[in-house]
Formats: C-alpha cells, sequence, structure tokens
C-alpha cells in the first residue's frame, strides 16, 4: 500500500474579509491534520484567519481542451462589464 | 539557482503542437499542470524544480548546524525562523514538482539514493558563527538574483512558488548581512570570523550560478521554454556587482585579488573560481557530500514508523467514521 | 517578609517559568532539519519559537525582578547549571520523535493549566505574558495531544515506541506538582497558584488524552526531583549548556 500522505490543496481567507484564496498544497494524514498543517506551514507571517483544507483527489477541475466552451461565451456578454456603458460625464460616478 | 547544470530533456513531438506550445510561451502565457506541454519541457521541470526543493531541504542542515550555538535568544529566534523558512520553500517547491505527475516520496527517494541533486553549495561546512551571516548574505542574496527572475517563469506553479519564495527570501539576505554587519563592527576575534567566513564561502557563492556559459550547452532550449530565464554569467556578474560593495561597507578584505572595477564593461572583472572543485563537490567529492546526504538519509528512515503511524491512525479514524454511518 | 526577601522568591519563581521554555524551547529546536516529514518539521520549529520567545519575557521580567541589571541574555547563556530552575522533565534528551513529542505532551498540559491561573496573578506583568503565551500553548497542546493520540493509536510499532516513551518519561512528571517555600510565597502573594493545586486537572487531562492514544500510564508515584529547585539536575543539562552557550563563553563581552 502507498504509505505517502495524501495531498491537500490550501485555501485562505485572509484579514481583508475577501473569500478563501488558494494558497498552496501539503501533506497530511487526514483533515484535522491538514488544517494544522496548514496553519503552521502557510499562516507563519499572520497571512490568514480562516483555513479551508480539500484532499487535492476532490477537486474537479476543468480540462483544458474545456477551455473554449466554458470560457468563451462570457467573452460576448460584454455588457457584463461595466465599461460596456456610455454613462454621460455630467452623472458623475457611478 | 538551486538548480545547477539541469540538462534540458530533447523532445520528440508532434512539431505542430510544439510550435503552438512555443507560441504560448513567447505571449507570456502560463503553462498550467493539465496543459499539453512537451515530454521534454515536463521532464526537465521535474528536475529543474525538484533539484531547487532539495537544495532548500539539505540546505537547512549547514544553518542548522547553528542553531542550537546562536550567541543571544534573538538570534537563535531569527536563526530557527530562517531555517524553518527554508523547509517551507522546499515543501512549496515539492509540491509544484507534483503537479507534473511525480509524487514527493518518489523525489525524496531520488535524492537519497543519489539521483537527484541539490546545490553544490550546501556541500560545504558552517565553521563559524560569521559564517551564519555570510550564508544569508552571499548565498541566499545569490538565490534571489536567480529567483527573481525565476518568478516570470513560463509553469504557472512553479512561477507562482518563486513569487512566495521571493517574498520570504529578502529576510533572509538582510538577517544574514545584519549577522555578519555585527561580526565585522566587532571584536578582533569577531572580524576575524567574518572575514574567514568571506574568504571561504566567496567562490563556492560564485560557483552556485553553475558553469561558465562558454561551458554550458543546455541552456538554449531550457531559455527558449523560460524555465531559465538569464544565462550562468549574467547572474554571477550581476552577484559580484551587487556583492563587492557590501564587502566593502563591511570593511573587509575582498576574498579575490582579482576584483576590479572594469570602467570599459561598466562591471567588476572577478577570478572565475575553481571549476574542477565544483565538479568534483557535483561528483560527490565535496567536504560535506557523505554528511549532509547521511543526515537527510536517517531524517527519513529513522521518520517512517512516525509517518506510517499516523497515517494507519488516520484510516482507522475514517474506517470506524464509515463504521458508524 | 522584607521587600528583598520577597523580590528573590519571585526571581526564583520567574526563572522556574523562563527556563522550562528556555531548555525545551532548545531541545525542540534540536529538531530542525531532521523531523520525519517536512510538515512536522515546520511545525516543531512553530513551536520552538514561541517557546524562545516566551523564554525572552520570562527571563527578561526575571532580571527586572532580580535588580541587578541582568538581560535574559545573562541569565540564559551565563549561568551554570546549579543556577538553572527548569523542571528536570524539560532537559530529557529528545530521543526519537515519540519521546519528544510524548515530552512535548506532558509539559503543555502543564503548562497550559499554569497559564490559565497565571492570567488572574496578582502581578499585572505575569498576567500579562501568561495571557499572551496561553493562546501560543493552547495551540502547542492541541498539537502534541493529537499527535500522540495518532501515534499510540496508530501501527504497533508507533504505539509500543509511544509506551516506551511514556514510561521514561512519566517519573519526571511529579516534579511539576510539588510546592516549597518560593511556592508558598507566591502563593501568599497571590502572584501564582499552589503547584499542587494543578495536579487534579491535569490528571483528568493527561488521562483523556492517553486513554484515547491506548496507553497505560506506568502505576508508580515515584518522581524525581531537583530542576526547580536546583537541587539536582541531569546530567544532561550541562551538555545541553555547553552548547548552547559556547560562543558566550569563549568571547565574553562581545555583541552579536
Amino acid at each position: 500500500m502507498n504509505n505517502e500522505w495524501p495531498l491537500w490543496e490550501i485555501f485562505i481567507r485572509g484579514q481583508h474579509g475577501l473569500s478563501h484564496r488558494h494558497v498552496g498544497s501539503l501533506h497530511a494524514p487526514d483533515a484535522e491534520m491538514a488544517i494544522k498543517n496548514a496553519r503552521d506551514v502557510y499562516t507563519r507571517r499572520n497571512e490568514g484567519v480562516s483555513i479551508w483544507a480539500v484532499e487535492a483527489n476532490n477537486i474537479t477541475a476543468s480540462s483544458p481542451s474545456d477551455k473554449g466552451p466554458l470560457y468563451e461565451p462570457s467573452e460576448s456578454k460584454v455588457y457584463r462589464h461595466p465599461t460596456f456603458f456610455d454613462i454621460p460625464d455630467e452623472v458623475g460616478a457611478m | 539557482m538551486y538548480a545547477q547544470m539541469v540538462q534540458s530533456e530533447a523532445t520528440k513531438d508532434d512539431p505542430e503542437k510544439l510550435a503552438a506550445f512555443q507560441a504560448r510561451i513567447d505571449r507570456d502565457e502560463k503553462i498550467e499542470p493539465k496543459d499539453w506541454m512537451p515530454e521534454g519541457y515536463r521532464k526537465t521541470l521535474i528536475r529543474q524544480i525538484g533539484q531547487h526543493a532539495h537544495s532548500e531541504i539539505v540546505g537547512q542542515l549547514p544553518e542548522g548546524n547553528w542553531i542550537t550555538r546562536a550567541p543571544t535568544l534573538e538570534r537563535k529566534a531569527i536563526l530557527l525562523a530562517k531555517v524553518q523558512d527554508e523547509a517551507g520553500h522546499g515543501l512549496y517547491l515539492y509540491c509544484a514538482t507534483e503537479t507534473l505527475g511525480v509524487s514527493r516520496d518518489e523525489l525524496t527517494e531520488m535524492l537519497l539514493d543519489g539521483r537527484m541533486k541539490y546545490s553544490s553549495i550546501f556541500n560545504y561546512p558552517t565553521l563559524n558563527w560569521a559564517d551564519i551571516g555570510a550564508v544569508g548574505w552571499l548565498v541566499d542574496g545569490a538565490a534571489i538574483i536567480n529567483q527573481v527572475p525565476l518568478q516570470r517563469t513560463s509553469f504557472g506553479p512553479y512561477s507562482r512558488a518563486m513569487i512566495r519564495v521571493c517574498k520570504e527570501e529578502s529576510f533572509h539576505a538582510r538577517q544574514g548581512f545584519d549577522a555578519i554587519r555585527k561580526m565585522a563592527e566587532g571584536t578582533p576575534e569577531q572580524k576575524k570570523m567574518a572575514q574567514n567566513a568571506v574568504d571561504r564561502l566567496w567562490f563556492p557563492a560564485l560557483m552556485m550560478f553553475g558553469p561558465s556559459d562558454k561551458d554550458s550547452t543546455h541552456s538554449a532550449q531550457s531559455m527558449a521554454w523560460k524555465i531559465k530565464m538569464n544565462t550562468n554569467d549574467e547572474l554571477r556578474q550581476k552577484f559580484v556587482d551587487q556583492t563587492v560593495p557590501q564587502i566593502e561597507f563591511l570593511g573587509l578584505d575582498l576574498p579575490d585579488d582579482g576584483i576590479k572595477w572594469n570602467e570599459e564593461r561598466g562591471h567588476y572583472d572577478y577570478s572565475d573560481p575553481d571549476w574542477s572543485e565544483f565538479f568534483d563537490v557535483i561528483k560527490g567529492n565535496g567536504p560535506c557530500n557523505v554528511d549532509r546526504l547521511a543526515a537527510r538519509n536517517k531524517a527519513w528512515k529513522d521518520g517512517a514508523w512516525v509517518r506510517d503511524g499516523l497515517l494507519a491512525h488516520a484510516r482507522k479514524k475514517a474506517a470506524a467514521k464509515v463504521a458508524a454511518e | 517578609m522584607s521587600a528583598a526577601t520577597s523580590n528573590e522568591a519571585f526571581t526564583q519563581f520567574l526563572l522556574r517559568m523562563g527556563d522550562n521554555t528556555l531548555i525545551l524551547g532548545h531541545r525542540v529546536s534540536e529538531w530542525c532539519g531532521h523531523s520525519p516529514v517536512l510538515e512536522e518539521d515546520i511545525a516543531l520549529a512553530n513551536t520552538a519559537l514561541d517557546l524562545i520567545g516566551q523564554t525572552q519575557m520570562w527571563l527578561g521580567l526575571a532580571g527586572e525582578i532580580e535588580g541587578k541589571g541582568q538581560t535574559a541574555d545573562n541569565l540564559a547563556f551565563l549561568r551554570d547549571v546549579w543556577d538553572f530552575r527548569n523542571l528536570l522533565l524539560v532537559e530529557m534528551p529528545n530521543g526519537d520523535f515519540g519521546q519528544t513529542l510524548m515530552r512535548q505532551f506532558l509539559f503543555d498540559a502543564w503548562h497550559s493549566i499554569q497559564l490559565g491561573r497565571l492570567m488572574s496573578s496578582s502581578d499585572e506583568r505575569v498576567a500579562a505574558i501568561a495571557e499572551k503565551t496561553s493562546k501560543e500553548v493552547a495551540y502547542h497542546l492541541e498539537r502534541s495531544a493529537d499527535t500522540v493520540v495518532g501515534l499510540g493509536d496508530g501501527t504497533e510499532e508507533s504505539h509500543a515506541r509511544m509506551q516506551d516513551a511514556l514510561d521514561y518519561l512519566w517519573p519526571y512528571v511529579g516534579e511539576m506538582f510539588q510546592s516549597d517555600a518560593v511556592d508558598a510565597e507566591m502563593v501568599a502573594k497571590g502572584i501564582a497558584p499552589d503547584p499542587a493545586s494543578l495536579r487534579e486537572e491535569y490528571d483528568a487531562l493527561v488521562g483523556r488524552i492517553l486513554a484515547t492514544a491506548t496507553l497505560t500510564i506506568p502505576d508508580t508515584a515515584f518522581g524525581h526531583k531537583g530542576g526547580r529547585t536546583g537541587a539536582m539536575h541531569t546530567e544532561h543539562l550541562g551538555h545541553l549548556l555547553t552548547q548552547m552557550q559556547w560562543l558566550q563563553r569563549a568571547y565574553p563581552g562581545s555583541e552579536w
């Protein structure tokens, strides 16, 4: 049996109230230890206030060949971007 | 340049795919683990990032050698934090390598049985307390010169690891300079230690950048792939230009009579390191090669029961949880 | 009691706190670069770093109370074995990783309870240090307890090694709860609790964790002593000091 500790992906939410962000990975025997290891490895400089650990095996990733179908449709939805709309200067900041 | 003499793998892929891949790199797109990549690119990266990771881990040893002898509580804490960072850097880099389809345990085995290398610099001993300053200042200083451009390397996980490493690394060089400065400005004995450290570590530090460009035949492909960003000599020159004024600032003698400002080139001239010594170290005949590998092997072997024990417990817990459901 | 005597007892108490963290921090730092796995190497270094930081606070205050101009560094690097006031437990050698973590757990359990009590010390400097360090120590305890459980209830080999470690270290636990005149004065001044008063909570905590770890507490009431009074340390401490103090001893009066 392979006795290497599983790989975990670590997500940390920093002080600023932003979403959890992927910071890297590490090995741990289980989820609880993954969280503890993440605290020791990835918050040595006070980087975070909340940690998520996800076993790498459990992450489903889009495959590169999907890149077109997944992302290109949104490229045509230019109206989603605020710069699409021409707002007269006299209206002020918006 | 904890990665020295990494040979680029020849690649035998479909020329059309290769051209498209190269075009992506030329457009400064990042290559991500699931993207198509030439087999040679993958293999070269495993070797390079793996070697870089190994260097961080073996690099803990020469400095770790002084943690228990640090002269003040503050110096002890700083040194320990620094050596701990190196373990962290090794960890980030192993993770980056793992995205290429090789496990950390496999990489570790390859380090331990000598199939993979680590930087030559860590086969030199740390003999007095000023060495700790010199290692931080010169060795980490040299590493930073190499790693800063690598933040722009083409492989996404490598680039991200380098960004994280660089953020932490400037603390290392600064603490080193601060430590050796205290020595250089201290008692005559302390100054002697500082001079001794610089004299002994100068040429090994220059060797970190790898052999001279004229003897380094493998870099063209790696440069095209943007996994090597500058030539060895370019980086070495940059290091010399940056460091010589710092040695003078410390009031220490230059460790090489050949160091002279060259007005025409706008750079310092310097003597070549003894490359035969470099190749001896690479072959395993440096002053500490045997001890370093023995220490890593011992840690790995002695730790097996711990890794197995904690994993066995985790599996028991998981099984009990399933049974309860 | 005169102010001088009372400062003497207070200083002794602070040395006991600071020498524990100094010596244990030193021991744990010996692992750096040699741990069984990278994540543990990094975690152990964090523990050692916390302990070194705590040492600076306790010994700093000890020097201040003593009033002879001693800095934390002077106290750490220029005293001899008989002046050290740490528990014998923390000077015991690292042994294997299991022994190191068992020592850590046995100490963390006491340390966390002690700091909890010190947070309501009548001396606000002591209370402030306890407040700050108790958060660090709560994490040390969580981690060392988890590891003791994981290894105790892991493989046959890891179980056997952890039981050996416990058998070896248990006779050093009793010293934590012994009292002397220094303690009596600390209790009278409301600065620190009576060591014996921590025993019940300690036994409950340690008993629970060791049971989960499937380990058996040795059936002996015997306890070594002599560390916290300085009367008789183990032979190990002298060797530790020869390393730790070497530079300061060989090059006296230098700045580092």
